[in-house]
């Protein structure tokens, strides 16, 4: 009988590495948030646990709106709902005087119940449902229209209502990036927005007072920008010259990286995504060149994924340890692709809770769930881990705790630590109640 | 013969004296060690490796170029003239 076979293999030892104090390899260990200890929250808060930094949200807008005020003189900065609407993060930006980017009923609905009057609500998205559409436009909302339909739908309301409707046109062009985003509102090089225009003005329901785009996610190039901002700024000017409209805003969207690593990204982000100075330079100059002193158009920049991201972190633990047919070393984690949408296209940081021996050898880090999709990292290089290691993984703040989904297993606790060092809930973990609730069973199954 | 000169545990630890480097084998890799120290070509290699293991010929084959080569990289084994 033949033995199962193994790939040859041979690996040189790196000894020493985790001992030498200047080694990089010391950032890989992470001992606290924001001064407390990764142990206390996990045995006060269990595991999987995110956390939130309020700190670093904090700063970080302030950041932002300093940087790109510093280089125009009218900015408005809009938190995108979509990317954490979280109420006690939402909270917090709009302490900080953001006004709130919603795409659907349902994120209207929560600003609102937020306490965001309507005036500081950019309402976007592809489909805005009727009665919602209507109450944003009785409550003075920022509306930037994607389609024809919604033109008509909103004619119609201003019939009703006997108001004329101020609106956005959703803008969509070559602004060099690829993918181009041409799906969301009127296209500029193909004329269609200017027959738009025509519709509009004969109709005389509606009148254009802003122009908006958004050209995609995680965008590298910030010229990309100063190109939509010189485009938008041309098409202003023709608006304004044929229709006679005062277009007061300019709504640049979002789309500006945090400091993640995408997958197919080679260098580290410190090297690779361009510093967020210097998308604010780009779009200033833009504007400041094409624009007369007096009338400077409002720029509306709708943030989500920049101010978030880094805020966030996930406190996960090894459940198991285990070796592969080729002999690489797997993790099981309790936190999987259910919790971490954006690990298909990210790499995480991974830190370990407290340096540990051995040398750092190639492995992978599963999740808990019963699929061959669930990995969480495919390719590691850790120590080796005993069972209860826990792992710190960020950035994780965007976009895992709207897209994340309750598959398999509960979803966990959400912290913030406060600026004082206070520890709160801000989600309290799932149970089975939660997830049953709406469940209703037929009389003849009972 | 460089190979001659490592010292080779039965786990699959080696330790080059002459560089202080250390490595580690798994177990296939083991066994080629110790055939090239014997002085077996790749291809008797090769096929004593599938005759021992549940691997095709021609697998084997493939796996030990992999592996001669990371072994030339890290100077422990040159190819015979």
């Amino acid at each position: 009988m033949k033995k199962p076979y193994q790939k040859p293999s041979i690996i040189k030892l790196q000894v020493g590495l985790l001992r030498d104090k200047k080694s990089g390899l010391l950032r890989m260990v992470r001992r606290e948030i924001d001064g407390v200890p990764v142990k206390d929250l996990v045995r006060r808060f269990g595991s999987p646990l995110f956390v939130f930094s309020e700190k670093r949200l904090r700063d970080q807008f302030r950041y932002l709106r300093r940087l790109f005020e510093s280089h125009y003189p009218r900015v408005e900065l809009s938190w995108s709902y979509k990317t954490n609407y979280l109420d006690a993060i939402c909270r917090i930006f709009h302490q900080e005087g953001a006004s709130a980017e919603v795409v659907s009923d349902f994120e209207y609905h929560k600003a609102r119940r937020l306490g965001v009057p309507g005036e500081n609500i950019i309402f976007n998205g592809p489909y805005k449902p009727r009665e919602i559409l209507k109450q944003a436009v009785l409550e003075g909302a920022r509306i930037n229209v994607d389609s024809l339909d919604e033109i008509l739908d909103l004619e119609e309301i201003a019939r009703e209502t006997g108001q004329k409707i101020r609106i956005g046109l959703r803008i969509n062009m070559d602004t060099g990036i690829y993918p181009r985003w041409d799906r969301f509102g009127f296209n500029l090089e193909s004329g269609e927005v200017l027959s738009v225009a025509r519709r509009i003005a004969a109709g005389d329901r509606l009148e254009v007072a802003g122009l908006h785009c958004h050209q995609g996610t995680f965008i590298l190039d910030p010229e990309a920008y100063a190109r939509a901002a010189e485009k938008l700024l041309r098409l202003t000017r023709k608006l304004e010259e044929e229709f006679g409209w005062n277009i007061e805003y300019l709504d640049l969207g979002g789309g500006f990286p945090s400091r993640s690593r995408p997958k197919g990204l080679y260098l580290p982000p410190e090297v690779g995504i361009p510093p967020l100075s210097e998308y604010a330079e780009r779009i200033a100059r833009s504007l400041l060149l094409g624009t007369m002193a007096r009338d400077y158009p409002l720029l509306i920049l709708e943030i989500g994924r920049a101010l978030v991201d880094e805020a966030g972190f996930l406190i996960t633990t090894v459940r198991s340890a285990k070796r592969l047919a080729d002999g690489r070393r797997a993790y099981v984690l309790d936190a999987g692709v259910n919790l971490l949408f954006t690990a298909f296209w990210y790499h995480f940081r991974i830190e370990i809770e407290r340096e540990l021996p051995g040398p750092p050898e190639p492995c992978i880090l599963y999740g808990p769930l019963c699929m061959n999709i669930d990995v969480v990292e495919e390719n590691a290089w850790l120590p080796p881990l005993p069972r209860g290691t826990h792992l710190i993984l960020s950035p994780v703040g965007a976009y895992n705790l709207t897209q994340w989904m309750q598959f398999i297993t509960y979803r966990p606790r959400v912290v913030l630590i406060g600026e004082s060092g206070q520890v709160e809930v801000i989600r309290e973990a799932e149970t089975l109640e939660d997830v049953v609730h709406r469940e209703r069973i037929p009389e003849h199954l009972r | 013969m460089k190979l001659r000169r490592l010292a080779i545990s039965e786990e699959g630890f080696i330790f080059d004296p002459e560089t202080g480097n250390s490595y580690t084998v798994n177990e296939t890799g083991l066994f080629i060690l110790e055939k090239l120290r014997q002085d077996l070509s790749p291809e008797e290699i090769a096929r004593l490796l599938s005759q021992e293991y549940e691997v095709s010929p021609e697998e084997a084959r493939r796996d030990l170029e992999d592996f001669l080569e990371v072994l030339t990289r890290y100077g422990l084994w040159k190819e015979p003239r």
